[in-house]
């Protein structure tokens, strides 16, 4: 339902400092994601566990990678790793 | 209803009419799960598309408007797509209780109240503006097949005629 040409869909929560770190690496590094906002109510985000398999935002998506994963501190190592200055990608 | 007075009277709307192209727009989509940034003309892609704009959530119309719908599965011949002032969240509230299978846009400036020309200032809600109640009928590439907006306030949309026209496009 998007028309974003993004490879990323970052699921996300308003105003979840764990998130906001994340978009944060995302506009460091110049990539372009798609939001996806979710519920606060944790046992309302069957969407995010069923990409990431596990209910916890932030949660990223690359199709350019085939990558999913949550915990913030993992994605943004994920990130850095991927994108960064000599990144793999 | 008959009613012994005259109903408010709107003034004269300047709403894109059948044969013309709808106005993109891109507003966050909400669905029954999460919402995010979606434009009208990636929804009119996937296929023939009913838009229909409605006052705030919680609204009795909107209770009315979106029990119809549900009743006459229009979801089911055609996407459906709602758009009001309303914030996200109360998108999903309503989306838990009705309008099966439809999508809301929020757009709480109402900034596409104007653009579609059905604007509609609340009396006694003070900087309060949202959409008149409308009802577009789009095809892939935006066309308007059939368009109607609310001349009075309240007006409900012609199902009947929403039918037909959804019969005669799909």
């Amino acid at each position: 339902m998007s028309e974003s040409d993004s490879q990323i869909t970052l699921y996300r929560l308003q105003a979840c400092p764990f998130c906001e770190r994340v978009v944060r690496v995302l506009d460091d590094l110049d990539l372009s994601y798609q939001s996806r906002f979710v519920e606060p109510m944790h046992a309302d985000r069957d969407v995010v566990k069923r990409v990431s398999g596990k209910r916890s935002v932030p949660a990223i998506v690359d199709e350019n990678t085939g990558v999913k994963m949550s915990e913030s501190a993992n994605i943004v190592e994920y990130l850095t790793k991927t994108y960064g200055e000599g990144g793999a990608a | 209803m008959e009613l012994d007075f005259e109903v408010v009277s709107l003034p004269d709307s300047d709403h894109p009419s059948e044969g013309e192209t709808a106005p993109d727009f891109t507003r966050p989509l909400v669905n029954d799960e999460y919402w995010e940034d979606a434009s009208l003309s990636a929804v009119t892609a996937e296929g023939p598309t009913l838009l229909i704009f409605h006052p705030m959530d919680g609204a009795f119309p909107t209770t009315y408007i979106w029990n119809e719908i549900d009743d006459r599965g229009f979801a089911e011949d055609v996407q459906v797509v709602g758009v009001s002032i309303s914030s996200p969240y109360e998108h999903k509230g309503l989306l838990k209780e009705r309008a099966e299978g439809v999508r809301l846009f929020s757009d709480p400036a109402a900034d596409l109240a104007t653009a579609y020309g059905i604007e509609n200032p609340l009396d006694g809600m003070t900087g309060v503006t949202e959409h008149r109640p409308a009802a577009f009928l789009l095809d892939e590439s935006r066309t308007v097949h059939y368009a109607w907006a609310a001349a009075e306030w309240p007006a409900f949309p012609e199902y009947d005629e929403i039918e037909a026209a959804i019969d005669e496009l799909v």
